[in-house]
């Protein structure tokens, strides 16, 4: 009870949450969600005046985009209170096998990627939901096995170099109608199908249930396996999607290509606001969640700092904001 | 009959019943943790297969194995200790490069006697990384998944800012500790110094009160608190013992690399886990011990070199090192529901 830390962080989260604000921020805390967005945009405008503008608006949107989809696999998966490390590894292994695929045609590239997604999300739903293994210790190594089978994959294809189809490129850097994304045509409606799907359907509820006590789910006569298993698929599907979008912004797959996602795809889960632990959240405070790490990249990068000195503060606000938003909620 | 060891005096009146004793202990033992058997068995089929495949095995293919599990070993200690005590830890392969680097960097010119106390600040600057990553994850109250996998990050940008690229060095003095060898060619320094550092460390902790806390609080936490255990400075503990054992890890990279390298940690964090879930150590915590994970940073050493001499991709090890974890967890699952249903 000595640490001044604790106590002064203890004093000023009872400060806030014991008032009539603090209970409506408590239920809303996709309030304070937004609002810590919006105050990051402001401190760029104040910043550097000049910065948010259409353009810059447009493009936050479409770095998001990848992000967003990725932690909404996350979202599903962390709800019922597993977590996916192997989301990276996919979203490389989709981006890349569909780069090495290309001559083929764009939409059987467009196949072989997402086949990726689904073999691993299935290995993953099959040992978490049937074979009762840890999904941190699964996830950790089907992700492992990917990455392996990409290397040796790799060096067996070096004759035909990978080559990322205009249709692809079109998805994750262009933009119609004068400054719209369009890879929110892929975010937008995976978006609104998870909202509702969470929040109006039977299996939505499922996932929480489970989340919240999946002994008690499985004596209630519930299926959990196969809810889990639906769920890891329904994960690797939406990494390999991902994995597309960031090729397709970038032009070129590289075998490390999604490494970096990885982690802000847990954080802006947990920034979001759902537990690890499962049975609380949803996908709408991930996607504050995704575009204030979004606007926090784009701060650091205005910011003109080396790569590394980057890094740490990206951790370090990260860390913050988990630490500040896990205590105002609890 | 008055001796000091109660063993004595049966052993003088039945031998037999002794015996029996010593093998119903052994038994025990044996239950409680079946990888000290399994392990040690494991490491022997693995070097038996790789002098099945390669006749010529010598002593110096000896020693580069020794080598090359060397900082692998450390990175499984580190994790161990974490994992025991019913957290885990994502930064180790980071904390390793940042204390890589640090000692790289530093002991470029140094002599060897200056190189020996830069080793110990290393190995200090290594625990104070730890208990911050502890305090991290105490005061953040954020699950420890996701509180070191963010600390990780931030150590790797750290490393970074120390060594942009690859680079310094070490007197060859202190080199030698981690690439010579000790009185015969079969005997790597390697060899030993993972054997008296994993010995000077952990022998005397599982030993000692702090050693038994770390067990209880990994196996009920709650048990734990009610026994009057101080949770917060017991996990606290197990990240600086991680730290420590990361830092180690750190300078047996310097040693058998001869430089420090910014990137080269990563791949210890998740190889590292691999092998304490292989040594079996569960993640659930409060169970498991120190040799099996060592023994199994050997053998994950030893699949890439046997692929190689098989003229097999040695990249596949990654992936039968990733379908090891899944099935030897899954083996452990079957073999925990045997036993519930007993």
């Amino acid at each position: 009870m000595t640490d001044p830390a604790k106590t002064v962080f203890s004093r000023a989260a009872a400060a806030v949450t014991s008032g009539r604000l603090g209970s409506l921020l408590r239920i809303h805390s996709i309030v304070v969600l937004i609002l810590l967005l919006l105050a990051f945009v402001g401190g760029i405008q104040i910043a550097r005046p000049g910065t948010v503008n259409a353009v810059w608006i447009s493009n936050m949107l479409l770095f998001a985009a990848p992000l967003g989809i990725v932690a909404a696999g996350q979202t599903l998966v962390m709800l019922t209170g597993g977590i996916d490390l192997s989301v990276a590894s996919v979203a490389t292994a989709s981006a890349y096998l569909m780069a090495t695929h290309s001559g083929l045609g764009v939409a059987p590239a467009i196949l072989y990627g997402l086949a990726v997604g689904f073999a691993v999300g299935l290995i993953n739903g099959i040992g978490i939901a049937l074979l009762r293994v840890q999904p941190l210790v699964m996830t950790l190594g089907t992700g492992l096995m990917t990455e392996g089978m990409l290397v040796v994959y790799s060096q067996k294809k070096m004759a035909d170099a990978p080559r990322v189809p205009q249709f692809i490129e079109d998805l994750g850097a262009g933009k119609f109608l004068g400054g719209i994304p369009n890879d929110l045509i892929v975010w937008v409606p995976i978006a609104i199908i998870l909202i509702f799907v969470l929040r109006r359907t039977g299996y939505g509820r499922l996932l929480y249930a489970i989340g919240d006590n999946s002994k008690a789910c499985n004596l209630a006569g519930i299926r959990v396996w196969r809810i889990l298993l639906l769920n890891y698929v329904t994960c690797g599907l939406l990494a390999a999607a991902a994995g597309l979008i960031i090729v397709g912004g970038t032009d070129s797959a590289e075998l490390r290509l999604a490494e970096v996602y990885l982690l802000p795809s847990v954080a802006a889960v947990i920034i979001g606001g759902t537990s690890i632990f499962g049975g609380r959240g949803g996908y709408s405070g991930t996607i504050i969640g995704a575009l204030i790490l979004t606007v926090l990249n784009s701060i650091l990068t205005l910011l003109d700092v080396p790569e590394s000195v980057r890094q740490i503060l990206y951790g370090a606000i990260i860390l913050l904001l988990a630490a500040a938003y896990t205590r105002l909620t609890d | 009959m008055i001796t000091s060891s109660e063993g004595k005096p049966s052993v003088m009146a039945n031998p037999a019943a002794s015996n029996m004793r010593l093998v119903k202990r052994l038994q025990r033992s044996l239950r409680r943790d079946p990888s000290l058997f399994f392990m040690p068995a494991l490491l022997i089929v693995a070097l038996a297969t790789t002098v099945a495949i390669h006749p010529q095995f010598s002593d110096f293919d000896l020693q580069s194995l020794a080598m090359g599990a060397l900082p692998l070993a450390f990175a499984a200690a580190a994790q161990t200790i974490v994992v025991i005590s019913g957290g885990i830890d994502l930064s180790i392969g980071s904390v390793m490069a940042v204390t890589n680097v640090l000692a790289a960097s530093a002991m470029e010119k140094a002599s060897f006697g200056q190189s020996l106390l830069l080793a110990v600040a290393v190995l200090l600057a290594g625990a104070a990384i730890g208990a911050l990553n502890g305090v991290i994850v105490r005061v953040s109250r954020i699950p420890d998944v996701v509180a070191t996998l963010t600390s990780g990050f931030i150590w790797g940008g750290v490393a970074l800012v120390i060594l942009e690229k690859p680079g310094g060095g070490a007197p060859q003095e202190f080199l030698n500790l981690g690439t010579g060898t000790l009185f015969t060619s079969w005997l790597p320094n390697a060899l030993v110094l993972l054997v008296a550092a994993v010995g000077v460390i952990w022998i005397p902790l599982r030993r000692s009160r702090l050693g038994l806390q770390l067990y209880a609080i990994g196996s009920d936490r709650t048990a734990a608190f009610r026994s009057g255990v101080n949770i917060d400075r017991t996990r606290l503990a197990a990240y600086i013992f991680s730290g420590l054992f990361s830092a180690v890890g750190g300078l047996g990279l310097t040693m058998t690399t001869g430089i420090g390298a910014p990137l080269a940690g990563v791949y210890y964090t998740l190889s590292g886990l691999a092998a304490v879930v292989i040594g079996g150590v569960s993640l659930a915590g409060g169970r498991g011990g120190m040799l099996g994970p060592v023994i199994a940073a050997f053998v994950l050493t030893l699949i890439p070199t046997d692929l190689i001499f098989l003229n097999i991709d040695p990249n596949f090890g990654q992936v039968i090192q990733g379908t090891l974890i899944v099935v030897i967890v899954m083996i452990g699952g079957f073999v925990d529901m045997e036993r519930g249903r007993k």
